[in-house]
C-alpha cells in the first residue's frame, strides 16, 4: 500500500518536472513545477517530516512559485521572444555523456546504503522537536540565515530601483 | 516497504532533470525554475537521510536550504527583471557581453 502511494507521488513529481523542463511557455512550466512540488510535499509527509512538509507547501509551492509566476506575468513575453534556440549537437552529446557518468557514480553509492526501515518515534520531525533542535544546536546558522535574508531584501530593493 | 533506495533514486532523477533544464534551455526563467527543482531534489535526500538515520538534523538543513532558495528567488528574479528592462531579452545566449 505504502509502495503504491510512493510510486504515484513519484510519478507525479517526475512528470511535473519533465513538463517544466520541456514546455516552451514558462507559465505552463511554472504551473507544472507547482504540481511537482506539491507531490514532493506529500513525500516529505510520508517521511515523517511534518515541519518540512508545512514549509514546502507554504514557502515553496506558496511564496516562491507565486513570485516566479508574478515575474513571468510582469515580463509579458511575446511568442517570438519565447522561441527556443536548440543546443548544438556536440554540446548536447557531451552533456548527455557527462550526465550518464554522473548517474553511474550515483548508482555505485546506492549499493552501500543500508537496507530496512528503522523505527522512529511519533514525535519525530514535528514542529516542536525540529524547532527545539534549530534553536539549540543550530542557533548560530539560524541567526546567520536571518542576516542573509536581510541582505537579500536590501539587495532586491537596490536592484529594483530605477535610479539609485 | 519503501526503502532509502526508492527515495534516493527519485531524488537523483529529479536532480538530473533539473541539470538538463539548466544545460539545454536558453530561457532564463526556465533555467531559474530548474535550479529550484534541483534544490528541491537535494532537500528530498536530506529529509530521507534524516528519516533513515533517525536524527532530525536533516530537517533543519532542509529548512536552511529553503531560506536560501527564498533569498535566491528574490534576488534572481530582480536581476531577471533588470536584464529584461535594459536588454529586452530573457535568452541566456543574448547576454554574451562578458564572453566576447
Amino acid at each position: 500500500m505504502e509502495l503504491v502511494v510512493f510510486y504515484t507521488l513519484a510519478a507525479v513529481a517526475v512528470s511535473g518536472a519533465l513538463l517544466m523542463v520541456t514546455r516552451k511557455n514558462p507559465l505552463a512550466g511554472a504551473l507544472a513545477l507547482v504540481v511537482s512540488m506539491a507531490a514532493l510535499a506529500a513525500l516529505f509527509a510520508m517521511l515523517h517530516a511534518e515541519f518540512v512538509f508545512l514549509l514546502q507547501v507554504l514557502l515553496y509551492a506558496g511564496a516562491i512559485m507565486v513570485l516566479i509566476i508574478f515575474t513571468i506575468m510582469l515580463l509579458n513575453l511575446s511568442p517570438q521572444e519565447l522561441k527556443e534556440r536548440p543546443v548544438g549537437k556536440l554540446k548536447g552529446l557531451v552533456i548527455v555523456a557527462a550526465t550518464i557518468v554522473g548517474f553511474l557514480g550515483f548508482i555505485r553509492v546506492l549499493f552501500e546504503l543500508p537496507e530496512g526501515v528503522p523505527f522512529v518515534s511519533p514525535t519525530f520531525g514535528n514542529i516542536e522537536e525540529v524547532g527545539a533542535l534549530m534553536l539549540t544546536s543550530y542557533l548560530f546558522p539560524f541567526e546567520v540565515i536571518s542576516v542573509l535574508l536581510l541582505v537579500a531584501i536590501v539587495g532586491v530593493v537596490i536592484l529594483a530601483k530605477k535610479v539609485i | 516497504m519503501v526503502t532509502i533506495h526508492h527515495y534516493m533514486v527519485l531524488s537523483a532523477v529529479l536532480f538530473f532533470i533539473g541539470v538538463f533544464g539548466v544545460l539545454f534551455r536558453r530561457n532564463l526563467i526556465v533555467i531559474f525554475m530548474s535550479i529550484e527543482l534541483m534544490l528541491n531534489a537535494v532537500n528530498l535526500s536530506f529529509v530521507t537521510f534524516a528519516r533513515y538515520t533517525q536524527s532530525m538534523d536533516g530537517h533543519v538543513v532542509a529548512f536552511f536550504v529553503m531560506a536560501l532558495a527564498a533569498a535566491e528567488a528574490a534576488i534572481g528574479l530582480a536581476i531577471l527583471v533588470m536584464i529584461f528592462r535594459n536588454r529586452s531579452t530573457v535568452q541566456a545566449d543574448d547576454l554574451s557581453l562578458m564572453r566576447d
